[in-house]
């Protein structure tokens, strides 16, 4: 796998005497979508945490690059301007402008001009939409403008690769839309990205590869196609099903 | 007008120096309060810090002491200071030294638990998104949890100055001339030609205190509007 951008080797999280994830290894590509979904709890979310050592490990090894992410590390905050974040709760910065919470790491961090910075910023705001929203604060913004001002700051660091912690799961229902098109469009560009969702339509028109993790453990790892189509696991069938029945009460609430 | 002014006990005010020395009365409780919050500010930060440290026995022992000073009435606190002291460590207080003492006790206090509060109010993901962006911990306490901290903090603050402001009106029980002494003095001396010198003063008295404290708390109502 000498092409692997990130590896994830055999890693082991607890929670006191709560395994949360159990021996999960795979490997990210070069401009590769990997979708990670799973039941509540199997622990999706640590395992993204894992990766940006926002959660210390117990055992394995996770490598961007060939380096070593460690918790702790002297290098850990260059390693992490390499791998963008954006989380489910919006976690702008609410005492700054949108311009500024842009601006603040590429500025601060990478001691980059703050000139050529911020043209780089009002390019990506006007991509997704909200270039007049510059000189406005988190909390004049909705749920969705604020997740796509996230993903364009998490973008500003020039990341190698994305991590998506169920940004759309706060979201009102039309709000989630926005941001998700804002997604599928960095996907295009051939952005590296991986991504923790509940929204299975999206994932499968997202995604070059699905991992189904539950019990903190790899349950099935395949294509899109292969996976919504035919699960190999009964356990994957059972969670694809759950979510079948979802969408058959919704369409009836939606006929009456 | 002039029989107004004498029917209300205005006309002592214009005796004399009196004005002038209800003035340097006001100056008195000023200083020692901008002087109690100025050395409280520091301590309190520091307190209200070591208060969200994991460490049990610090925490409880910063606990007992807020609720120690909370529970106390300051006028007690200032006889222990000032009375108290000299009999059991013959020490020499002043008035204004035990004060002092005394506001700075209970400043810290108050200023500890509204630290604490502001820091505790910082949702975590705030730390969580700085350190993903990569910024190093001391960058994300200078640039996203103090200026949050700060914003939180001063408008508090400034209500805990006009409240220090208002109780040094107990000094005077321990002998210090501030502008409640005076007005005391003033209307004692003229007791034979204006009797009538009470309600003219202590109305002063009532208006000097709101000229100092209104414009205080406007800025604090203005401060938390703005950052709201």
């Amino acid at each position: 796998m000498a092409d692997a951008l990130l590896t994830i080797d055999n890693i082991v999280k607890r929670f006191g005497d709560n395994t949360i994830l159990d021996g999960i290894s795979f490997s990210v590509k070069k401009s590769e979508v990997i979708v990670i979904v799973g039941p509540s709890g199997c622990g999706k979310s640590t395992l993204l945490r894992c990766i940006n050592a926002l959660e210390p490990i117990q055992d394995g090894k996770i490598t961007l690059d060939g380096e070593v992410i460690e918790r702790n590390s002297k290098t850990l905050p260059l390693l992490r301007q390499r791998i963008g974040m954006v989380f489910q709760s919006y976690d702008l910065f609410p005492h700054l402008t949108v311009l500024d919470n842009i601006l603040l790491a590429p500025c601060k961090v990478q001691k980059r001009d703050k000139e050529e910075v911020k043209q780089e910023a009002m390019s990506l705001l006007e991509r997704v939409g909200l270039k007049e929203k510059a000189k406005s604060y988190p909390r004049e913004l909705s749920g969705g403008q604020k997740q796509r001002v996230a993903i364009v700051r998490a973008l500003c660091m020039h990341p190698e690769i994305l991590l998506f912690d169920e940004v759309t799961a706060a979201l009102d229902p039309e709000m989630v839309r926005e941001v998700l098109d804002v997604m599928l469009d960095l996907a295009k560009q051939g952005r590296t990205m991986l991504i923790v969702t509940h929204e299975m339509q999206f994932a499968r028109a997202i995604a070059d590869r699905i991992i189904f993790l539950d019990n903190g453990k790899i349950v099935e790892e395949a294509t899109p196609d292969e996976f919504f189509d035919n699960p190999k696991t009964e356990r994957a069938k059972q969670f694809l099903n759950t979510f079948e029945f979802d969408s058959v009460r919704a369409k009836k609430e939606l006929a009456e | 007008m002039q029989d107004l002014a004498v029917n209300l006990g205005i006309d002592v005010l214009f005796k004399g120096t009196n004005f002038i020395r209800l003035l340097g009365g006001l100056w008195t409780a000023l200083w020692i309060s901008l002087v109690s919050v100025a050395i409280s500010i520091p301590l309190g930060i520091g307190m209200g810090v070591l208060m969200t440290k994991k460490n049990r026995i610090l925490k409880a022992v910063l606990r007992v002491y807020l609720e120690f000073i909370r529970i106390m009435p300051q006028l007690v606190l200032l006889f222990i200071m000032f009375f108290g002291t000299t009999r059991a460590f013959g020490w020499d207080l002043s008035g204004e030294a035990a004060s002092i003492i005394v506001f700075v006790l209970w400043g810290t206090a108050e200023m500890g638990d509204l630290v604490r509060g502001a820091l505790i109010s910082i949702p975590k993901h705030q730390y969580e998104s700085s350190e993903a962006l990569g910024l190093t911990n001391t960058q994300t306490y200078l640039y996203v949890i103090i200026p949050q901290t700060i914003r939180r903090l001063i408008p508090l603050s400034i209500n805990l100055i006009t409240r220090m402001i208002k109780t040094t009106s107990l000094i005077l029980m321990i002998g210090v001339v501030e502008v409640l002494k005076v007005a005391q003095q003033i209307i004692e001396a003229n007791r034979m030609t204006s009797p009538n010198g009470a309600f003219g003063v202590y109305l002063t008295v009532f208006l000097l205190y709101f000229i100092a404290c209104w414009p205080i708390s406007m800025l604090a109502k203005y401060l938390e509007k703005k950052w709201s």
